[in-house]
């Protein structure tokens, strides 16, 4: 069973059709990259997969669940993280991860907790307020969160934002090692190219709402014969791809 | 079940948490209803003092249809402004992409609107003991109907508001403050709907205030619970959440095909 099965989603807002056509599978234990410009979709097919944005068009199974009769059975075994998605800043890291815990109705959650901040290296922050973290320490709260209800699938948007490079390959370690562990999926929306080669088994490149091309990153790269991804993102995002075969 | 309740639960621990350790927040629930309370508390005083003629009860009246009032106006803020902070921490995408289901945010935004309101109310309430010699529970049993009917009351506006919200996002929000405030006038707080002219007594008919605080006015005056205005205040209050809940359920999933759901916090 695919973690995510997605086939001829459509959305349109008025006249602007954000989402056309798209189809795509990620198997279970692997990472998928959801790479495009702005405006290139990305962000309206995770709100889809979401549950928050009805499409007009399409079916989305997530798990094995059909997202437009089942949703709630889906959000509960899968989990979002995002940068542009807040955690309540006057709430301590230890009471915005207990929130989550009874929403997504996490067994055993006190130890759950302390795992996450074991695993995250939260435990000296579990006091403190979300608010007072700094982008590296919220990012690694959000994460939290975001494993919180130990999930088969996890959608990312932009994990590594504003983080620097040091803090980001603890969180693709921290996110592989949970992939490994767990057989869970992951779905990638990223601008950050060196992370996408790293992590995803395969890339999904949107442009104008659809999916133009798709591959393991060095089978993208080999077949625009470019020398890695970034160039490969800027000739679709420019409209100049050649393909070397 | 249990996992719903827990959800609710979670929800709502999380404005408990927001609370329980900010003085600021609890003196802002108890300020404007204290503030309230002791001006028209000191203004029945001042008219019944001077004027023989009138019954100390006609007081009674003024403070119990303050009290009361804020009831309803502190339920439709606990839901709409508990509903606005998730906005307003952007934290309404990681509760919306959750478990929690629509129906079960409302009853957890119902939830801490009451603890909202008890805490807000109950520093009023023995303020108008002890200044005004005014015992809100002299209205015995029938305290608890006066008081329901005017949280349901607040209710069915917030899901208004909140509707209203979903459709025109966060610019909606000066609603959260002013509606149920707003129908004051028409609530018949102070004053028997006879009062007002006729083209304006049909409103207040339709609205369960108006029968509320004839009802309270009723069990300061003859001491008697007058049952058949509570009876109709039950259920214009049921068919005002009816239609509430239902606009409530149609704005939300709008808000779903429109993307509403996914800016309402930009």
């Amino acid at each position: 069973m695919d973690a995510i099965n997605v086939e001829n989603l459509t959305k349109s807002f008025g006249a602007v059709r954000a989402v056309e056509g798209v189809s795509f599978r990620v198997a279970p234990g692997t990472t998928c990259g959801l790479l495009g410009g702005n405006g290139a979709g990305k962000t309206t097919t995770i709100s889809m997969l979401l549950g928050i944005l009805a499409p007009d068009a399409g079916a989305i199974r997530v798990l094995g669940h059909d997202m437009a009769r089942d949703r709630f059975a889906a959000l509960a075994r899968m989990n979002y993280s995002s940068p542009y998605v807040a955690l309540p800043m006057r709430l301590t890291v230890e009471e915005n991860l207990r929130v989550y815990g009874h929403l997504y109705n996490v067994p055993q959650l006190e130890r759950r907790i302390r795992e996450l901040a074991r695993d995250f290296d939260l435990e000296a922050l579990l006091r403190r307020k979300a608010g007072a973290l700094s982008a590296g320490q919220k990012t690694r709260v959000a994460l939290a969160k975001a494993l919180i209800n130990r999930p088969a699938l996890i959608l990312l948007d932009e994990p590594t934002a504003s983080l620097d490079p040091d803090t980001a390959d603890y969180v693709r370690t921290g996110l592989e090692r949970y992939r490994d562990e767990t057989g869970a999926a992951i779905l990638l929306a990223s601008h950050n190219m060196a992370e996408v080669e790293r992590l995803c088994a395969e890339v999904l490149m949107m442009k104008g709402g659809r999916i133009v091309d798709r591959g393991t990153p060095a089978g993208l790269i080999a077949r625009y014969g470019r020398g890695d991804l970034e160039q490969v993102f800027l000739a679709i995002a420019r409209g100049t791809e050649s393909r070397a075969s | 079940m249990i996992a719903a309740l827990r959800r609710i639960w979670g929800l709502m621990y999380r404005h408990f948490c927001l609370y329980r350790r900010s003085w600021p927040r609890l003196l802002e629930l108890a300020y404007w209803p204290t503030l309230e309370l002791l001006i028209w508390g000191f203004t029945a005083k001042f008219v019944v003092q001077g004027h023989a003629d009138l019954p100390v009860r006609a007081a009674g009246a003024l403070i119990g249809g303050v009290l009361l009032w804020e009831v309803a106006l502190r339920a439709q803020m606990g839901v709409t402004i508990s509903f606005l902070e998730e906005i307003w921490s952007r934290n309404l995408g990681h509760v919306f992409v959750s478990p929690l289901r629509p129906r079960e945010m409302v009853f957890a935004l119902l939830g801490v609107s009451v603890m909202r309101s008890l805490a807000g109310l109950a520093p009023a309430a023995v303020i108008a003991f002890l200044l005004y010699d005014f015992n809100v529970f002299t209205f015995g049993p029938a305290l608890i109907l006066f008081m329901l009917n005017l949280f349901l009351m607040g209710w069915w506006l917030a899901l208004g508001v909140i509707s209203l919200l979903f459709r025109y996002g966060a610019s909606a929000e000066a609603l959260a403050w002013t509606l149920a405030f707003g129908l004051t006038p028409v609530a018949c707080v102070f004053y028997p709907a006879s009062i007002l002219p006729g083209w304006l007594r049909p409103v207040a008919d339709a609205l369960p205030a108006a029968h509320i605080f004839a009802g309270m006015r009723s069990a300061l005056y003859r001491h008697v619970t007058d049952f058949s205005q509570l009876g109709i205040a039950f259920g214009l209050n049921g068919i005002w959440m009816a239609a509430a809940a239902m606009i409530f359920a149609a704005q939300f999933r709008a808000a779903r095909r429109n993307g509403a759901l996914v800016t309402i916090g930009e």
